[in-house]
Parts: C-alpha cells; sequence; structure tokens
C-alpha cells in the first residue's frame, strides 16, 4: 500500500494531478444543481408575487 | 411533416426533453462512476509501469481522456451552435451553452495535469509551445464563450451571439490536434491512434479507452443537468415549468392559478 502511495517517487505529481480531476469534476456536477435551486427558487418568488397582487386586487 | 421531422420536434421541445434528460442523467453519472472505478483500478494498480517514465505516466489516464473531451465538448458545442444559429432550435441553442463550461473543466484538468506531468518529465511545469499555447487557447475560447453568453441580457440574443464565437473558434480544433505533428514541440505525439496500431500496451490501453467512455458519460451527464436548468429558465413563464417551480410542497398555492386558468 505504502509503495502504491509512494507512485515509484512521483506521488505528489500523480496525487495532485487526479485531486485535481476530482475536485473539478465534482464542481461541475454540483454547480448544475446549485443553479436549478436559484432557478427554481426565484421562479417561484416571481409567482408567489403575482399571485399575491391578484389576490389584492379581488 | 415525415415521421422523423416529427419525432425530432416532439423530442426537441423544452417539456419532452427536460422529462427525457431526467431519466437520462442518473445512468450518464451512475455508468461514468463504474467504469471510471474499473478503468482507475486498472490505471493506478494493474498497469504496470512505464519502462521510461515510472509511475508518472500514470497521470495519461486522467490527462489523455479530459484533452479528448475538451476538443470533443468543443465540438459538440461548436455542432449545437451552428444547428442554433441555422435553424433557430431552441433547445440546441441551451445544449450549445451547456457544453462551455463542462468543455472548460476539462481542458482546465488538461492544461494543469499535463503542467504537474511536465514538471518530473521535462523539468519544467510550461513552455509556450505549439501543443500547449493552442490548448491554453481553447481554454479562453470557451472562457470568451461563457462570458459574453453571460453579459447579454436576452438569453437566447446572448445565445446566438456566443454561438457565433463558438463557431468561430472551430479554427483552433485541427490546430491543437495537429500541433504535435506540424510543429517540434517538448510534447510528446500520439499515443492512442485510430488508425494504425498504437503506441502503447493493451494493459494501458484498456484502462484508458475505459476512462475516456467514462468522461464522455460524465460529460453528457452535467451537459444534461446544464440544459434542464437552462431551459427551466428560458421557458420561466410557460406552464410545464410553473408546474415544476411550484412542485408537490407548493401545489396548494398552485391550484388556486390552475383553476383559473382552464376558467379563463
Amino acid at each position: 500500500m505504502a509503495e502504491f502511495l509512494a507512485m515509484g517517487g512521483y506521488a505528489p505529481y500523480v496525487w495532485a494531478s487526479y485531486a485535481v480531476f476530482f475536485v473539478v469534476l465534482a464542481l461541475d456536477a454540483l454547480a448544475p444543481r446549485a443553479q436549478r435551486k436559484r432557478v427554481l427558487a426565484e421562479l417561484r418568488g416571481r409567482l408567489k408575487r403575482r399571485q399575491s397582487r391578484t389576490e389584492a386586487r379581488r | 411533416m415525415n415521421a422523423l421531422t416529427l419525432w425530432f420536434h416532439k423530442t426537441g421541445s423544452p417539456p419532452t426533453f427536460y422529462r427525457l434528460a431526467g431519466l437520462l442523467l442518473p445512468w450518464c453519472y451512475g455508468i461514468a462512476l463504474l467504469l471510471g472505478a474499473i478503468g482507475l483500478y486498472g490505471g493506478l494498480v494493474l498497469a504496470p509501469s512505464d519502462y521510461q517514465q515510472g509511475d508518472a505516466y500514470r497521470i495519461i489516464f486522467i490527462h489523455v481522456p479530459s484533452a479528448w473531451m475538451g476538443l470533443f465538448a468543443y465540438f459538440f458545442m461548436a455542432a449545437n451552435a451552428f444547428i442554433a444559429l441555422v435553424w433557430r432550435i431552441k433547445l440546441s441553442e441551451v445544449l450549445a451553452m451547456a457544453s462551455a463550461p463542462a468543455g472548460a473543466a476539462f481542458t482546465f484538468i488538461t492544461l494543469v495535469t499535463g503542467s504537474l506531468w511536465g514538471k518530473p518529465m521535462w523539468g519544467t511545469w510550461w513552455t509556450w509551445d505549439a501543443r500547449l499555447t493552442s490548448e491554453l487557447v481553447l481554454l479562453f475560447l470557451y472562457l470568451g464563450v461563457m462570458g459574453l453568453y453571460a453579459a447579454i441580457e436576452d438569453r437566447r440574443q446572448a445565445a446566438r451571439a456566443a454561438g457565433f464565437l463558438a463557431l468561430v473558434g472551430v479554427v483552433n480544433l485541427p490546430i491543437v490536434h495537429f500541433s504535435v505533428n506540424w510543429w517540434n514541440t517538448l510534447h510528446q505525439g500520439s499515443t492512442v491512434r485510430l488508425l494504425g496500431p498504437s503506441h502503447i500496451d493493451a494493459a494501458m490501453l484498456w484502462p484508458l479507452l475505459l476512462m475516456a467512455i467514462a468522461t464522455h458519460l460524465w460529460f453528457f451527464g452535467t451537459v444534461l443537468a446544464r440544459t434542464r436548468t437552462g431551459l427551466l429558465e428560458l421557458d420561466g413563464g410557460k406552464d410545464w415549468v410553473r408546474a415544476i417551480a411550484l412542485g408537490p410542497e407548493m401545489s396548494a398555492v398552485a391550484a388556486p392559478a390552475a383553476t383559473e386558468r382552464t376558467h379563463g
């Protein structure tokens, strides 16, 4: 296991590469989720405002 | 309309595509993770070390698939931008703009892992040679497309302008791909070739190809996710989006609005 982690002396380069790969791709997948939540919340707010306006008019 | 055009219009309509993308999404991510895990096990554990580069070469299993994805994503984005510009198909606009951040992510990974690989092998983090420079230009093209899309208020106009920029940038794709043949460079030539034998042992090739499939699926997963959000944003005023926004927990509030509409 220690030998595997050492990567023949190239551990910092190899593991840093894999860390960048995983972190960037995880962010790439998480970003749309956050954006989706934001878009839906915005939409809900707009719909609520419109509804309270129509109710006030009655 | 013939059957094919009809099918195309139906699948391309935002609510249908939204639902379809939602069904495909988990499969894209799931299979990508599975193949990625197998590929990385093959690449990091099973494959022998390189006779010249020792274990440092193992960066290839993420560097090369990411580089392929950077080019593939650009091609996918440009093809959709072309369809959007010529036929004004809304879905293509959204698909094109959804692929830009994913492509930028892969290009960024390619540059960083290449740098981390270059330091121990070439003795330098960076050199201004053709391959590296054109890859950096590719990243800037992605960022330019994303920036232009974000800078214009009207979503459809923004997509058209950014799509046009994406099409102009296609010039860079053959430069990236052939740069190692056209110029003398520190970067090694292609290892895997579609035509003719690859310069790589089978024990190293299969993990590499699995990683390539996994990154493609991951790309389509994030593109579909972004496309879903983009469609919600674009169709914000439409009934199908309203139904999703008001969802189950908001259905009590939505009900009066729905009856109002049927009466009207």
